[in-house]
């Protein structure tokens, strides 16, 4: 009798704050995507109109393709950078384990914003990276390219990542007993063997937990492309952020979120049908 | 007789640990020479920290000796990485692949060999069979007891007929009466895969029930190697003595050798025992062992020859036996076992009851200390 109302006594506070602040705006936001229009007597009409206007406007679905394209890119990309790194640290860095570590995570201590204003500065046309390649005779002219681009949205959004997607691909690799590997060894593979064999199947729960860790908040990423990305970098969340604050077509923007939520629902369903994200879900 | 299985020649192993500026420098195993037989069932026995388990990890290859050679088959193996030597070993806590099924397990090293396969599938499953789990083939790891994932651990490692099946305390973590079954059922495997073993325990009684041979060892070295009887009945050390089985140490000075027999002053009484492979000389102190059970007791105040007298402390009946812990005079308490057997009482003697204890000489074993 009493664990129930232990268990709910623990799971009601997050639950309550979810319903408030998750499922309620969710539910105003399906609300708002049937409304005509966002102010005055249009909000009481009842349409489909939207919905029928982003199903028939290709330009929608290809930003939505674009940047979900991008955001699967910047997370693989992310994800091999952060493999190596995460092995690193759990099989060669030693003693020097715990330094690394914080090294790697101390820039996350500082506000994301700044971190990719930095990069405006590294990538701009009088820029770090402009001034080096200059400096060194390779190129004759400063490149505007480097900035407001999708390449910039790409690098910028994978520096951001790399930290976390590195942390869960540690842990699982810490958590993998080492007799394994000399098992694996002993057993007739070479060291490479092993790693295909051993290491990293036992690794995958880790590196589909960062894949997704990253994955997910890049598809509806806004703030960086906006601040490196500039027309060409645009992502498919700076078309929601303009439906709401500059078009003030609230109902339009609803339709967009929500067709981005069914994108990233049914990415999540091709992947538990695969199987291992379920497992990872399991341990 | 054929070149030996195993051979280890003056093999030493440092482990060095820095902390800091400091080194520290940890022998692990020190000049070991051992030679081990083909086919032979060969135990490693030890208190823990003693070496075994690193002696095991010098033959499989995950650790390079300091100094000295290791030949397999007459093969050096200082160059030989584990992936291409010919033993597997059967790992303490079993090292069963998580992701794998119970088949695919098996079949890993044949899997790495690139052996066909139907030849591949026929082995697993000859493997599954002589450990008599075929019908778990599809398990994973997780889904088996802890009997049932040695048994697929033993099986992963045979199923590549290696030269040399190398054994660190695999049923350390089983249960007793499962152990028990499992030293037999291990030590017929064993003789019917005609495979050579080298077993790891700190478990003496499983040395003595497995083995052809034991080395015994502590702090890194080699002490005794012997068959179980000739390490049970004539150790050569206190050391061994007291490690393998249970024995009462005395103390005395010798005082006449005639060959192999010695006569020793125990608390003022003159006993005899063997001088093994240490002839002492008289006037020099000497340290003897007797097992409990070739101790006998006579309840007699009169003093016989060659007998200590002693006065019974404790009466402990433990079925099968009956446990006298006897004091003597300037020496640590004896223990004396008596066989309740044909004809003899249990508890015969009291508390309390002076008696005499006698053996035979070749019972009693001068020491090295």
């Amino acid at each position: 009798m009493e664990h129930p109302r232990r268990l709910f006594a623990l799971i009601g506070p997050p639950s309550v704050y979810l319903t408030l602040f998750f499922l309620l705006p969710l539910g105003i936001m399906a609300v708002f995507s049937f409304r005509a229009g966002t102010i005055g007597e249009a909000r009481n009409v009842f349409t489909l109109e939207h919905y029928r206007q982003f199903i028939a406007n290709a330009a929608y679905h290809r930003l939505l393709w674009r940047s979900s394209l991008m955001a699967f890119g910047i997370a693989s990309i992310s994800t091999l950078l952060a493999y190596p790194l995460a092995y690193f640290l759990t099989f060669q860095a030693g003693e020097r384990k715990l330094t690394l570590m914080t090294l790697i995570i101390i820039p996350t201590w500082t506000s994301y914003l700044l971190r990719v204003f930095a990069w405006k500065l590294i990538l701009g046309t009088n820029g770090l990276l402009n001034t080096l390649l200059l400096s060194l005779g390779i190129i004759d002219q400063a490149s505007p390219i480097l900035l407001y681009s999708r390449t910039a949205v790409m690098v910028t959004l994978v520096y951001v990542w790399v930290p976390f997607v590195a942390l869960p691909i540690f842990a699982a690799l810490e958590r993998i007993d080492r007799s394994l590997l000399e098992a694996a060894a002993d057993l007739g593979c070479k060291p490479w063997e092993a790693f295909l064999r051993v290491t990293l199947p036992l690794s995958a729960p880790g590196v589909i937990a960062g894949f997704f860790f990253c994955l997910i908040p890049t598809l509806g990423e806004y703030v960086t492309p906006l601040l490196v990305g500039g027309g060409q970098g645009a992502m498919y969340g700076n078309l929601i952020q303009d439906q709401f604050v500059r078009a003030l077509n609230w109902s339009m923007g609803s339709v967009m979120s929500l067709a981005m939520l069914l994108a990233v629902i049914v990415l999540l369903v091709i992947f538990s049908r695969m199987g291992s994200f379920s497992k990872l879900l399991e341990l | 007789m054929s070149e030996p299985a195993v051979e280890l020649r003056d093999v030493t192993k440092v482990f060095t640990s820095t902390r800091g500026d400091l080194a520290e420098e940890v022998y692990a195993v020190q000049e070991m020479n051992l030679e081990i037989a083909q086919g032979e069932f060969f135990t490693l026995l030890g208190p823990s920290g003693c070496g075994k388990t690193t002696t095991l990890r010098l033959i499989a290859g995950f650790e390079r000796p300091t100094k000295g050679e290791i030949f397999i088959h007459g093969q050096p193996m200082s160059k030989v990485p584990p992936n291409l030597r010919p033993v597997n070993t059967v790992f303490q806590n079993y090292a069963l692949f998580p992701h794998l099924n119970v088949a695919r397990n098996v079949g890993f090293g044949l899997e790495v060999r690139r052996v066909s396969r139907p030849e591949r599938e026929r082995r697993i499953h000859e493997a599954l069979d002589m450990v008599q789990l075929a019908e778990m083939s599809n398990r994973r790891p997780s889904q088996l007891s802890g009997g049932q994932q040695q048994r697929i651990a033993l099986a992963r490692a045979l199923v590549n007929q290696p030269a040399v099946l190398l054994l660190d305390e695999p049923l350390g973590a089983l249960d007793l009466k499962l152990r028990k079954a499992m030293q037999i059922e291990l030590k017929q495997l064993q003789a019917q895969v005609g495979i050579t073993f080298i077993y790891v325990t700190h478990d003496q009684e499983e040395a003595l029930t497995m083995s052809n041979r034991i080395a015994v060892m502590n702090k890194g070295r080699v002490l005794q190697v012997g068959d179980p009887v000739t390490l049970y009945e004539k150790p050569a050390s206190h050391f061994v003595a007291d490690f393998i089985g249970e024995s009462n140490f005395f103390r005395g000075v010798v005082e006449a050798v005639s060959g192999q027999l010695v006569e020793v002053q125990v608390s003022g009484t003159r006993v005899r025992a063997t001088a093994g492979a240490l002839p002492p000389s008289s006037g020099q102190e000497a340290l003897f062992a007797v097992r409990p059970e070739k101790v006998r007791l006579i309840i007699s105040e009169e003093s016989i020859d060659g007998a200590l007298r002693g006065v019974i402390q404790e009466v402990i009946y433990i079925g099968t036996d009956t446990r006298y812990i006897v004091n003597v005079e300037a020496q640590s308490p004896v223990a004396v076992r008596v066989q309740n057997g044909c004809g003899i009482a249990p508890q015969e003697y009291r508390r309390g009851d002076v008696v005499q204890l006698s053996w035979l000489p070749e019972d009693a074993h001068l020491l090295a200390d």
